[in-house]
């Protein structure tokens, strides 16, 4: 018997600290699998959020950093103007770059920094108990809506792909789905590019993956991919808005 | 029969995202606890598995290992 599946080398045995069906698991393999096919793992320096995903510097097996809430890419900036030879990667979720971090996420942007981020967008908090994030959907119940998020009160959902993908300095932007195999297979493409444009010196790099958050949306992790689908990818679509090769899509 | 799907069972948080992506319908959630407390996923029926790395890849938790026999050499 030949092996065709394992555990990618860049990632440790820890077991995740990460409730049952959440999809940051998967991502995190995606990510792994990534830099060992790139063979970069000795020259990857990751930055973790404040979130669930605070703790991803014990699953992976390279150099790690964990910044403060919303500051992972003005940290990421940093690493890498310092050590240019490195990978960087900063890896965030939605109430961090899409809330607290706002700003270093477009700043970041929009000095096209040569770094990639991982951004988990699953439109609520989930280490701090599911609140409404600026990505809840309109209508979506949350601890803090819970009679469900009003546009007249709140707003409305913020699609941070889109609005990158405006600035001059994103090179790559793309948001892709972890709720199925093929999306899966997506997603994965998307973050090896992401990874080889930076490789490139192309400039600033971002992946959003929609992701699941099983416990806060109250649903059953099979149920919680459905809702993606159903849902979730209404208000965000799917595709590259931006690429390296043919500038912003519109 | 050497296993073609092998389930770090320790590692299962029964989830079971696994479950409805197999497409020959062999993985179900098994009545013992594991040692994170909770029923585990896994597969008996190895030799109906077809080795085609759905529940590695849905799998959140890095439970699941595929293999798929060696070609045979002709001659």
């Amino acid at each position: 018997m030949k092996q065709i599946f394992a555990k990618p080398q860049s990632m440790t045995d820890k077991v995740s600290h990460y409730c049952p069906g959440c999809t940051h698991g998967i991502a995190h393999r995606l990510v792994g699998e990534t830099i060992d096919e790139l063979g970069i793992a000795d020259r990857t320096i990751g930055v973790a959020s404040v979130g669930c995903s605070v703790l991803a510097y014990e699953y992976f097996d390279v150099d790690f950093q964990q910044a403060s809430h919303g500051r992972a890419p003005a940290v990421a900036t940093g690493i890498k103007r310092v050590h240019p030879e490195s990978i960087v990667f900063t890896y965030q979720g939605d109430g961090d770059l899409a809330s607290i971090g706002t700003a270093e996420a477009i700043h970041a942007a929009m000095r096209g920094e040569n770094i990639t981020i991982i951004f988990i967008n699953n439109a609520i908090y989930g280490m701090t108990g599911g609140q409404m994030a600026p990505t809840t959907l309109l209508g979506q119940q949350t601890t803090t809506t819970p009679e469900g998020r009003r546009f007249e009160e709140m707003g409305a959902p913020i699609r941070m792909a889109e609005m990158l993908a405006t600035l001059d300095g994103a090179a790559y932007v793309a948001r892709f789905s972890l709720h199925d195999i093929p999306n899966i297979t997506k997603a994965k493409r998307a973050i090896k590019k992401s990874f080889q444009y930076q490789l490139e010196g192309k400039g600033f790099t971002i992946v959003e993956l929609l992701s699941t958050c099983p416990t806060n949306w109250g649903m059953s992790p099979n149920e919680s991919l459905e809702w993606v689908q159903t849902d979730m990818m209404k208000v965000y679509p799917l595709g590259e808005f931006k690429t390296p090769e043919e500038g912003e899509k519109k | 029969m050497d296993k073609r799907v092998v389930f770090d069972e320790n590692r299962c948080k029964g989830c079971e995202l696994c479950v409805p992506v197999c497409p020959v319908d062999i993985i179900f959630i098994a009545d013992r606890i594991n040692k994170l407390g909770y029923h585990p996923a896994t597969v008996t029926e190895q030799d109906k598995c077809i080795s085609c790395m759905m529940c590695a890849k849905i799998c959140p938790d890095l439970v699941i290992e595929v293999f798929k026999p060696e070609k045979k050499v002709a001659g």
